[in-house]
């Protein structure tokens, strides 16, 4: 649908990539530790490479949880907006096919919060 | 000496005639399409203005002796409070976070309320509504001023209120109620007044006012008390009008109903979605509590609305499908709440706490299907952590749904350990929503949503830095976003490492004992 308005109506988007400075941003949360609210969000270079990410961003993020240490990044299974996705840790965000506004979830397979109860 | 004239003595109803659509005029050098240029551009169809029916019959000169009356008893009240240091009578400390929680994110929407119900009586061509819109627009401007007036008692002891204005436009979590007003005061008079006069006023009100005017008198707060029962008489005025409105349009013509349908989706859902707050407030920030977010939804919206939306059934309007999703959030809700504001409390206005074991045990008996399973471990654990020395505390934003602005938080509906993930594409970007009820807000009106300003997407630009200078060696872009939002460490974290916890303490030791 369009919106119904009483004069023309055109806006550009408050978030375009432009806006950003050179970043995108790039959302991730961790499945099965809702001991974290939400995903998270953070300004990225492109060119950063997603192991940078793992061990930079998320590290600082979600190292709180003693899961962290125990994680295994070659069993780690990712979806990206919801669909599956295989980073390669070693090429690029952009390398990877991540677009501004991805939104990631990713799973630690056998670990499963504290006490295993999800959280 | 003036020499007196016998006055004929006007009737009720001629005198009320004569002082509300007796003072609307036919325009005779502009067509009345001119002059009323807003109330057609959405669709709905009005054929008869004068079948409008005045849900009160109250005239401009009977309406101001009303409410003077009252506010000479409001301002008497809430002087003796500030005089009697009645402050110092709360139940306990942490009751003025639920005060701060009510001026920063709901006496705002007053005054938004009082702009909207303004401009809307100055837009629909017939009389008799915009009579009732110019009422309700000076009680709501009442209503922000007295909310101003009674709080600002609070506001010379504790922290947290003296930026209410620039924190309700600024700070992120203040977004969600400052964007819910916004959505509704951008959409045309008729939407307008189905999302507020309707959807807020009729079918969510009690869910807002009784937590906060009851968990007022619950815990000791005269004042706030005081101006919630001023405004009570006016609030039974603003349900009938919402009420009149809705039943107005879908009697004038069937194709409104499904327009008037789709708000009502709509702005149940948005409603609700800002009543998260509420719930939180209700369950988790009362010392003494009322009664549980649950309790007061079976009460207040199954009953209550549930005979409404019956009511209302003849004319082929159907209960909004997102009702569904709420009942199965019913029992969740709050604590999800609790959870996010606990974590990124360094950036709230109002202080948190985790819940004591006395606490616990009352949330475990509200929610016995929920409580013990899901949330009494989380709170158990991050006290650990407190005890520890080393309490958790979420360091990066959020994501944050496009169109309600309530970060990511909520779990899929009946699956409490997963995440929903919604998002879909618009001219070229990605957008992500809390739910499928968002999502479908966006996707009727995208290029509106698109300009929705997220508080982690506006400091990640360089929005909230102020006069400071990003390029400057020292730069630190947490200090400058924290001074250009006006908050200061006194104002956030948690409850027992406060200023207002210690102060309360202090002054109530000295009010209650003999210095030594």
């Amino acid at each position: 649908m369009t919106i119904i308005a009483n004069a023309p109506y055109d806006f550009t988007s408050n978030d375009r990539q432009e806006d950003f400075r050179g970043a995108m941003l790039v959302y991730v949360g961790w499945a099965r530790h809702m001991m974290f609210a939400s995903p998270y969000c953070w300004p990225l270079p492109p060119d950063m490479p997603f192991g940078a990410l793992v061990e930079g961003p998320m590290a600082q993020a979600f190292a709180q949880h003693p899961d962290w240490e125990q994680a295994d990044w070659s069993t780690a299974t990712w979806t990206r907006n919801g669909e599956p996705f295989t980073p390669d840790l070693s090429k690029s965000l952009a390398d990877n096919g991540l677009s501004h506004k991805d939104s990631l979830m990713f799973t630690t397979p056998g670990l499963d919060g504290i006490g295993g109860m999800g959280f | 000496m003036d020499i007196a004239v016998t006055k004929k003595k006007l009737g009720l109803k001629e005198r009320y005639a004569l002082m509300t659509r007796g003072l609307g005029w036919e325009p005779t050098y502009q067509s009345v399409d001119d002059v009323f240029p807003m109330d057609s551009f959405e669709g709905i169809k009005i054929h008869d203005w004068d079948a409008w029916e005045d849900p009160f019959r109250l005239t401009m000169d009977a309406y101001w002796k009303y409410q003077a009356e009252k506010e000479r008893k409001l301002y008497a009240i809430l002087d003796a409070f500030a005089q009697g240091n009645g402050h110092l009578t709360l139940s306990d400390a942490r009751y003025i976070n639920t005060v701060k929680l009510f001026i920063n994110g709901l006496a705002p929407l007053e005054y938004m309320s009082h702009r909207g119900f303004a401009h809307i009586g100055r837009q629909f061509r017939g009389v008799g509504p915009r009579v009732a819109c110019m009422m309700q627009s000076l009680d709501e401007m009442r209503h922000a001023q007295t909310q101003v007036h009674a709080i600002s008692n609070y506001n010379r002891y504790y922290d947290g209120m003296a930026n209410f204005r620039h924190h309700h436009t600024y700070l992120p979590y203040l977004q969600v109620p400052r964007s819910f007003f916004e959505d509704a005061a951008s959409g045309g008079p008729f939407e307008f007044i189905t999302a507020i006069g309707f959807a807020f006023e009729y079918v969510l009100t009690n869910l807002v006012f009784v937590p906060f005017i009851s968990g007022a008198a619950y815990n000791g707060d005269m004042g706030a008390m005081t101006f919630g029962f001023s405004a009570q008489s006016d609030e039974a005025r603003h349900m009938t009008l919402g009420l009149e409105v809705i039943k107005f349009m879908l009697e004038q013509d069937p194709d409104n109903l499904p327009i008037v349908q789709k708000w009502l989706n709509k702005w149940t859902w948005r409603g609700v979605r800002v009543l998260t707050l509420v719930a939180m407030m209700q369950d988790y920030m009362l010392p003494k509590r009322v009664m549980s977010w649950a309790e007061a939804w079976e009460i207040y919206f199954e009953e209550n609305c549930g005979a409404l939306f019956r009511d209302l059934a003849r004319y082929g309007i159907v209960m909004p499908p997102c009702v569904e999703q709420v009942r199965k959030e019913r029992d969740h809700l709050s604590h999800m709440a609790w959870c996010q504001f606990y974590q990124a409390r360094g950036t709230n206005n109002f202080h948190v706490w985790l819940p004591s074991k006395e606490d616990m045990d009352w949330l475990s008996a509200k929610y016995p299907e929920t409580f013990d399973q899901y949330y009494r471990p989380r709170f158990e654990y991050w006290a650990k952590m407190e005890e520890e020395g080393t309490p958790f505390e979420a360091a990066t934003p959020p994501q944050q749904c496009q169109v309600c602005q309530i970060p990511t938080i909520f779990p899929v509906a009946g699956d409490p350990l997963t995440r929903a993930e919604h998002s879909c594409t618009h001219d070229g970007e990605r957008f992500h929503f809390c739910s499928q009820w968002c999502q479908e807000i966006f996707e009727d009106e995208p290029e509106k949503y698109v300009q929705a300003k997220l508080g982690a997407h506006e400091l990640y630009k360089g929005n909230l830095f102020g006069d400071a200078d990003p390029t400057a060696e020292d730069f630190d872009p947490m200090a400058a976003a924290m001074a250009f939002l006006k908050l200061t460490p006194e104002d956030s974290g948690l409850h027992s490492d406060s200023r207002d916890a210690a102060n309360f303490d202090l002054w109530r030791g000295l009010a209650k004992a003999n210095e030594a």
